[in-house]
């Protein structure tokens, strides 16, 4: 379905989930990080979303929270504290990638 | 989803001492830390040894009276077999990203669950505060246990 997003008109799951990351920019996460709770996003949010776009592009996965902290050296209290309950399905939804499937 | 269908609290029991009587227990707890529902991870008779400090990173599969391994027992009883059926389940469980026992504890605990030992266990097993992980919140009685999942959901495994 369509969505107006920091007026933007974007296509989003039933969940809010971008459906195309190419219809993604930095105005449309700021929004969609407000409509969370989150405030303002913070040089640790931007190094968490850059490092969850930068790792789906080298591998075609979402990382786990595991590998956020071990190769992305962002700590698992720092990815709850900057992003509380729910730290990957709130970041990726930010990030305007899709939802993540993974169980850990 | 509506907030009133919504899971807000988990209290799960560990009551097992092999790796797979561990595991499920550990992943409903990082899964329910990563949907945003409290956690409180509770840990009795040989599940105990997930938290104790000499024997959380020795966690064996039983390959011994386990008929879903599919080795009869009384192969499953020869000198390595536990530790080869182990180190098998560890190696597809790495590529899953799934973390080692102790690292899971530290990631629950630093994701926000609580761990909890049983003071019954504890007082059977002869054990002290200083034998579990630095990640322990403290020793509880059953009682104290229901207290802290009182309004939530209990889970037994």
């Amino acid at each position: 379905m369509k969505k107006d997003i920091a007026g933007f008109s974007v296509d989003v799951t039933e969940e809010g989930y971008l459906v195309s990351s190419a219809q993604w920019n930095k105005d449309i996460a700021e929004a969609i990080a407000k409509e969370l709770g989150l405030g303002d996003l913070t040089p640790g949010h931007w190094k968490v979303i850059e490092f969850l776009q930068k790792d789906f592009a080298e591998t075609g996965k979402i990382p786990t929270i595991r590998r956020v902290n071990k190769v992305g050296n962002i700590g698992t209290q720092e990815l709850y504290a900057l992003f509380p309950e729910g730290p990957l399905l709130k970041a990726t939804k930010v990030a305007g990638m899709s939802k993540p499937v993974s169980c850990v | 989803m509506s907030d009133e269908g919504k899971i807000k609290k988990v209290s799960i029991i560990i009551s097992q001492g092999s790796l797979e009587g561990a595991y499920p227990g550990l992943i409903m707890a990082n899964g329910a830390r990563m949907m945003g529902i409290e956690v409180n991870v509770f840990f009795t008779f040989f599940g105990l040894n997930t938290i104790t400090k000499s024997k959380m990173n020795n966690i064996k599969v039983a390959t011994v009276g386990n008929p879903a391994m599919g080795i009869p027992s009384l192969i499953g009883i020869l000198p390595g077999m536990s530790s080869m059926a182990t180190n098998m389940m560890k190696k597809q469980m790495e590529e899953l990203d799934i973390p080692p026992i102790g690292e899971f504890i530290e990631m629950i605990s630093d994701a926000g669950g609580k761990i909890y030992a049983c003071l019954a266990t504890v007082e059977m097993f002869k054990l002290k505060k200083e034998d579990f992980c630095d990640q322990l919140d403290s020793i509880l009685t059953v009682g104290d246990f229901y207290n802290l999942a009182a309004g939530g959901q209990i889970i037994f495994t």
